[in-house]
């Protein structure tokens, strides 16, 4: 469905050349959930752009839907939908209308546009918000009248720019159902970008991880955690000391850490661990007083190929999520 | 395209129609230079062939109209493009010269409901002018405030940040607007003032539209008038549709 080589985009402002977007290889089969995982400023909603045909790209090639991006951006219009990060409803708008323009802009005619706003509108709850002027929406409800936007045409292709970011936890949780939904009873293929990292893991089939315009680790979340190779044990207990070459001494242990309360190492697998490191502490007569087994997040990934962590500029609700 | 203009009409005009106060609000300029300016003239300026100074002072006074609600129109653009409507727009098949033409054609009614409101007034302050005359003035209004508008879109689009518009645009329209002889005829100017004015397309504009209201209608002045008016036109939508084409920023 998306075919990208080399893609590439410079900024030249006046101050500086920005290469926002350094040489992207990426392809998505239709029918999938890819996620473009990445800090702020990592290139995400550039590529988006040059993707929906709204920015040139400075070098490379992209087939979208089919077409190609470059000799036909009016057929690549056709097939997909995009939900710009901060939406696209105007602010003097009404919910209904905003959806019937969108319809009639897709070239639905009357009646079918008419058909089509009713049945998204019942789709994402907007019923009772039909002449609603769309600034007084909450953001929850401004987001679904964005997806539905999107979706008026029944895209091949979804773009979804940070579909969620600045929502609360429900309207969050509602978002991810209605992709999911998109996707496995409509058969949409959806690109979306985000900075969240249990999005990416809860919600995509396979995820790319853009850092400073390079994708630099892809595969599915649960390929890429095992990439880090193995879960992180951590043990207490009043003996730090022995606990520690206990813990080194089992199958396939490394990184044994001491810190001031507790011994952190990693093994292949957590599960299988922790019924040996039981068996050696009671022989050695070590004892024990709590045990924890942390498997890798995206995070980790994203620390293992960056050195640095994502969490660094997640916002207060992400940690909370 | 015709249909996809329409479309992209309607929307725009929305919210005008919800509140038509709007129309009346951005003729404030002109309905006072009209009321407060033009009585200064009716004893100071004698032109042959004119019944009275508001037959030169009126016309002067539609393409001032046409040159403000033109010229600001782009405004109206700027909370569109921060809110994103612009570019899922341009996320459509639509025909970049309709999601042009109809916000164009959008200026452009308003500007004629505020000419005809405008030129009532006139008469009421004691304009004369000949109903064809005052109906071919009016159409050339609509087709240079098309040119202006379309113009002003492509600013709208094209400056790098929208605390741009508002200063380029009123150091655009000011000048423009004092070199074209819209307050006084430009035949009162020193020489060179006269030079700078030949190169502003309101002043052809201008001539035209007096001439059309004297009645003068096969004067050179009105064959110019209508013909750089429409290349202005032509120009300002090949630019206009080509920033929303364009795929840079
Ligand atoms: N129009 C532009 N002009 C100059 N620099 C830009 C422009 N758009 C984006 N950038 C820069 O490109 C980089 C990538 O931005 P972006 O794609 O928005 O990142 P993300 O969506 O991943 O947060 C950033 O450094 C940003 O400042
Ligand atoms: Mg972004």
């Amino acid at each position: 469905m998306i075919h990208v080589r080399g893609l590439a985009r410079r900024f030249q402002t006046r101050r500086a050349t920005v290469d926002a977007v350094r040489g992207v290889d990426l392809d998505v089969a239709a029918g999938e959930i890819v996620g473009f995982l990445g800090p702020n400023g990592a290139g995400k909603t550039t590529t988006l752009r040059m993707l929906t045909t709204l920015l040139e790209p400075s070098a490379g090639s992209a087939e979208v839907a089919g077409h190609d991006l470059r000799r036909e951006p009016a057929a690549v219009r056709r097939r997909i939908g995009y939900v710009a990060q901060g939406g696209g409803c105007s602010p003097q708008g009404r919910v209904r209308e905003e959806l019937v323009l969108q319809a009639r802009l897709h070239r639905l005619d009357r009646d079918r546009a008419r058909r089509r706003v009713d049945e998204l509108m019942d789709r994402f709850a907007l019923g009772d918000l039909a002449d609603r002027t769309t600034a007084t929406l909450s953001g929850g409800q401004r987001r679904r009248l964005d997806l539905a936007i999107g979706l008026v045409h029944d895209p091949a292709v979804l773009f979804l720019d940070e579909p969620t970011a600045a929502l609360d936890p429900q309207s969050r949780a509602h978002v991810w159902d209605h992709v999911r939904a998109l996707n496995a009873d409509h058969h949409a293929t959806v690109f979306l970008t985000t900075h969240y990292l249990d999005e990416a893991d809860a919600l995509c089939d396979r995820v790319l991880v853009i850092d400073h315009g390079r994708i630099v680790a892809a595969g599915t979340p649960a390929e890429l955690k095992r990439q880090v190779s193995g879960d992180v044990v951590e043990v207490a207990g009043p003996r730090l000391a022995a606990l520690a070459e206990i813990a080194g001494r089992l199958r396939g242990a490394r990184d044994v850490a001491t810190t001031a309360d507790s011994v952190r190492f990693r093994v292949p697998r957590g599960d299988t661990a922790l019924p040996e490191l039981m068996r050696a502490l009671d022989q050695a007569s070590v004892p024990l007083t709590s045990v924890q087994v942390h498997h890798p997040t995206l995070d980790d990934v994203f620390l293992a190929v960056t050195g640095r962590s994502l969490r660094d500029d997640a916002p207060e609700a992400t940690r909370a999520a | 395209m015709p249909r996809d203009t329409l479309l992209v009409f309607r929307h725009t005009i929305g919210p005008v129609l919800r509140s038509p106060v709007t129309i009346v609000i951005s003729m404030v300029h002109p309905v006072l230079y009209l009321v407060l300016f033009g009585p200064l003239l009716e004893n100071l300026v004698r032109v042959p062939g004119a019944t009275n100074s508001w037959q030169v002072f009126a016309p002067g006074i539609l393409v001032q109209l046409a040159l403000f609600t033109g010229g600001f129109a782009g405004f109206a653009l700027l909370p569109d493009l921060r809110a994103g409507v612009v570019e899922r727009m341009r996320v459509t098949p639509v025909s970049r010269t309709a999601l042009l033409l109809g916000r164009v054609l959008r200026d452009v009614v308003v500007t004629m409901v505020q000419a005809v409101l405008l030129l009532a007034a006139a008469a009421v302050l004691g304009m004369r002018a000949p109903v064809a005359g005052l109906a071919l003035g009016l159409l050339l209004a609509a087709v240079l405030s098309g040119a202006l508008s379309a113009a002003s879109y492509t600013m709208a689009l094209s400056l790098p940040n929208e605390y741009q518009f508002a200063p380029v645009v009123q150091s655009l329209t000011l000048p423009l607007m004092l070199l074209s002889g819209v307050l006084l005829p430009m035949a009162l100017a020193p020489d060179w003032l006269r030079v700078v004015s030949w190169f502003n397309p309101l002043s052809y504009a201008v001539d035209a539209e007096r001439a059309l209201f004297l009645g003068d209608y096969a004067a050179t002045d009105v064959l110019v008038g209508v013909l750089v008016v429409v290349v202005v036109f032509g120009f300002t939508v090949v630019w206009g549709t080509r920033s929303y084409r364009r795929r840079n920023a």
